[in-house]
């Protein structure tokens, strides 16, 4: 709304907005510092422990915590190359320190995040995208989402194992 | 009406459409970007299991290979880092913690991600 108004009247009350504006800054001797700074009449939403949890607001927080750690697999991806390009007595190292049987388990859990984000984050592209938005539907499609990543796991590691 | 705006915002007559979107468009590229690259991922997981140095090189060393590996680490080391960014802002609150999570992890994604990518064109191009 306030783009609308001010285009055409913006070199017109241009100088009285900025006049305006000083004379607010006044107001905060520290800045306008958007972390501390809280008008009382601006809106906020309520914080995450107000909402009753449900089945689609924890498939949503786990793909933060998938996003996290596949972002944490990512630095193993890059020791990986970079050993490999080091040659083979370094690739032996973390060949064998991978293939260690508590980190099975974790690329196991690694793989199944992988497929999980991977899946979701197409769930959110959908949504994005302004479809399937309904209640129903969420509540589908995060079902599909988790059922196909645990799948996709099971089909990948079965034909390694 | 009551202002909803932060008064800077107001002072720049701009509300988040001056460049507030542009984050969220790279991280909706890049996952798009990602889809078929993490499925040429799991192919490569289930090519390269278990493989010896020699094989490991040998199937890397082919330019089609070396060209996604480059494409995947590019993509998802950013993706990462955007994500990752978000969820700083969101929950670390005390400023200087943040913009020094946010510098430490910018220098991780990038050591991290150059690293891969020389790994990659040093097999690429040793053969």
């Amino acid at each position: 709304m306030a783009v609308k108004v001010l285009t055409p009247l913006a070199t017109a009350i241009g100088k009285r907005t900025a006049a305006a504006s000083i004379s607010e800054f006044n107001n905060y001797p520290n800045g306008f510092d958007t972390h501390t700074m809280q008008t009382d009449t601006r809106p906020l939403s309520p914080h995450l422990q107000i909402y009753k949890p449900q089945w689609t607001s924890a498939l949503s927080i786990l793909h933060r915590i998938t996003g996290l750690l596949l972002s944490a697999g990512m630095l193993v991806i890059s020791a990986w190359l970079v050993s490999l390009a080091s040659g083979p007595a370094s690739f032996e190292t973390i060949r064998s320190v991978l293939s260690h049987p508590v980190l099975i388990v974790v690329l196991i859990g690694w793989t199944l995040a992988l497929f999980y984000h991977l899946l979701n984050g197409i769930r959110h592209l959908i949504w994005d995208a302004g479809m399937m938005m309904d209640i129903p539907s969420a509540r589908r499609s995060a079902w599909v989402v988790v059922v196909l990543a645990f799948v996709f796991t099971a089909v990948v590691w079965g034909s390694l194992l | 009406m009551s202002q909803f705006r932060n008064p800077l915002q107001r002072a720049h007559h701009y509300g988040a459409a001056g460049s507030g979107v542009e984050h969220w468009w790279s991280q909706r590229f890049s996952a798009i970007l990602l889809i078929p690259l993490v499925l040429w991922l799991v192919w490569a997981f289930t090519v390269l299991a278990g493989a010896d140095h020699a094989t490991a090189t040998a199937w890397l060393a082919k330019p089609w290979n070396a060209g996604m590996a480059i494409l995947f680490i590019v993509a998802a080391f950013y993706h990462g880092r955007l994500g990752v960014q978000v969820v700083i802002e969101d929950y670390i609150h005390h400023r200087l913690a943040e913009i020094g999570l946010q510098v430490l992890v910018s220098m991780i994604a990038l050591a991290a991600g150059l690293a891969s990518v020389l790994a990659i064109l040093m097999i690429a191009f040793r053969g």
